[in-house]
């Protein structure tokens, strides 16, 4: 175990080295600019799009719209569930990005959730006052060590992502996110792989359920679909990786400057 | 007679110049204090909006309505040429007028279905940022149901006319909806060797359905 998180920590040490660049938040901003990130695999990504957008209507999107008509405590639950099992892998990133507080908070949320809020059901944290933080994980960690994105990918079932992100998240497979290293990489009898690939599935209907209306609505008004959800994930990521709300930080006004129509 | 006459006339002409004095400061005043503040620019304009989303109407008058509004608070013209990105330095002016008009077509479309969507949706503005002169950012919240989450709306106001703020961009989340559509158009463009006319007819297709 010792030597798979000192292995992850070198590969990511090594990594962030090898970008040749400071974290400075400006190069990481401009680095992270979803135009700046290259689609090198366009053909080969819209056809795993297209895969993708078959398979959310044969079993994702039903099965989201029947979890959607569920009482509201329960998928409050699911989803409290699913965001606890989630900090696994945020706190090891805390420490990565050298936030030391937060992954102390986040720890002190996941023991107090885990026990007393019922395996993540409910956020006992938040109603006792304990600040919750935004996710993070390898993809984000590498990125604020100054790694580029790479080109834009798009996964099969997984969705989309980019070659910086998709490698970072090897990193959960060998040794860097508890819950799958209790349920799947190791045997603790406690746990099996069915609850893990189980807790991912439930993740993925979750956020699909979650985004319901936003997706059909999206899907409905855009002249290209694949583009359209391309530019907000990767303006999502931006902003997940800066941490911030501020759009300001993140929109180059020059962009306006010279249209003018007053 | 000749007398009360002319005091008459008199008295009718400093009225007459009193209402004149009156209206030319009343005008001045006017004209100088209403300037917009955009935050409450943005909360009535969402409160019109709601209005019509609650109306027991059809659909149809509902996106009519809608429409109506978004020509009047909307920035179109700016915003489609911000879609079009560095492409619109190369269009000449009646591909320029052409473009417009199909963008405008295309944007009330998208945008009035996009929001017909909603019920009676309640939004709260909760504080601005001003950015420079020409911009000002306005936070707003749009409440959750049993539904949806509550949702972070940001919007972008072009204040260069302070007296006709004109919204430029919405930012949902921290995802903005110019830019988003800026990048639909330059892949639309990037797939087809940069002809503005596959764009514009992809726009045109757009709105006929």
């Amino acid at each position: 175990m010792l030597k798979k998180l000192l292995l992850i920590t070198t590969i990511f040490l090594f990594s962030a080295f090898n970008a040749n660049a400071g974290s400075d938040g400006e190069l990481i901003l401009k680095k992270n600019q979803p135009s700046e990130v290259k689609d090198c695999f366009e053909n080969l990504n819209r056809a795993t799009f297209a895969f993708n957008q078959a398979l959310d209507g044969i079993l994702f999107k039903p099965v989201a719209s029947a979890y959607k008509v569920l009482p509201s405590p329960i998928k409050t639950g699911v989803s409290n569930s699913l965001d606890n099992l989630s900090t696994l892998v945020t706190i090891p990133n805390n420490i990565l990005q050298g936030e030391f507080k937060k992954a102390g908070i986040n720890s002190g949320r996941f023991v107090i959730n885990t026990t007393i809020g019922i395996l993540g059901f409910v956020d006992v944290a938040k109603h006792i006052g304990i600040p919750e933080y935004e996710k993070e994980d390898y993809g984000q960690s590498l990125a604020t060590m100054g790694v580029g994105p790479g080109c834009y990918l798009v996964l099969p079932v997984l969705g989309p992502s980019t070659v910086r992100d998709a490698t970072a998240s090897v990193a959960s497979l060998i040794g860097g996110d508890a819950w799958y290293n209790v349920t799947v990489a190791n045997d603790t009898q406690h746990f099996s792989d069915f609850d893990y690939y189980a807790s991912r599935v439930t993740s993925g209907i979750d956020f699909r359920a979650k985004n319901y209306d936003a997706i059909e609505n999206l899907e409905k008004n855009s002249i290209d679909f694949y583009a359209s959800v391309k530019s907000l994930y990767l303006q999502d990521r931006q902003q997940k990786i800066l941490n911030t709300n501020k759009i300001i930080e993140t929109q180059d006004d020059s962009d306006w400057e010279e249209i003018e129509t007053q | 007679m000749g007398r009360d006459r002319n005091s008459v006339i008199k008295t009718k002409l400093m009225k007459f110049r009193k209402f004149i004095l009156v209206l030319f400061f009343y005008t001045l005043t006017f004209t100088n204090s209403y300037s917009i503040e955009p935050d409450v620019f943005v909360q009535s304009t969402v409160n019109r909006a709601s209005n019509i989303l609650s109306k027991n109407i059809s659909k149809e008058d509902k996106i009519n309505e809608l429409k109506a509004i978004a020509k009047e608070t909307v920035d179109i013209r700016g915003v489609g040429f911000y879609s079009l990105g560095s492409v619109r330095k190369t269009l000449d002016e009646n591909q320029k007028i052409k473009y417009s008009e199909l963008f405008e077509s295309y944007f009330l479309k998208s945008f009035s279905s996009r929001l017909a969507e909603y019920t009676n949706p309640e939004i709260e503005v909760q504080g601005k940022d001003v950015l420079n002169k020409n911009y000002t950012i306005v936070n707003s919240l749009l409440i959750g149901t049993t539904d949806r989450p509550e949702v972070k709306i940001d919007w972008r106001i072009y204040t260069k006319n302070p007296n006709n703020p004109l919204i430029r961009d919405l930012i949902i989340e921290g995802l903005s909806l110019a830019r988003t559509q800026k990048e639909e158009f330059s892949s639309i463009l990037n797939s087809n060797d940069g002809d503005i006319n596959v764009l514009f007819k992809t726009l045109e297709e757009f709105s006929k359905n």
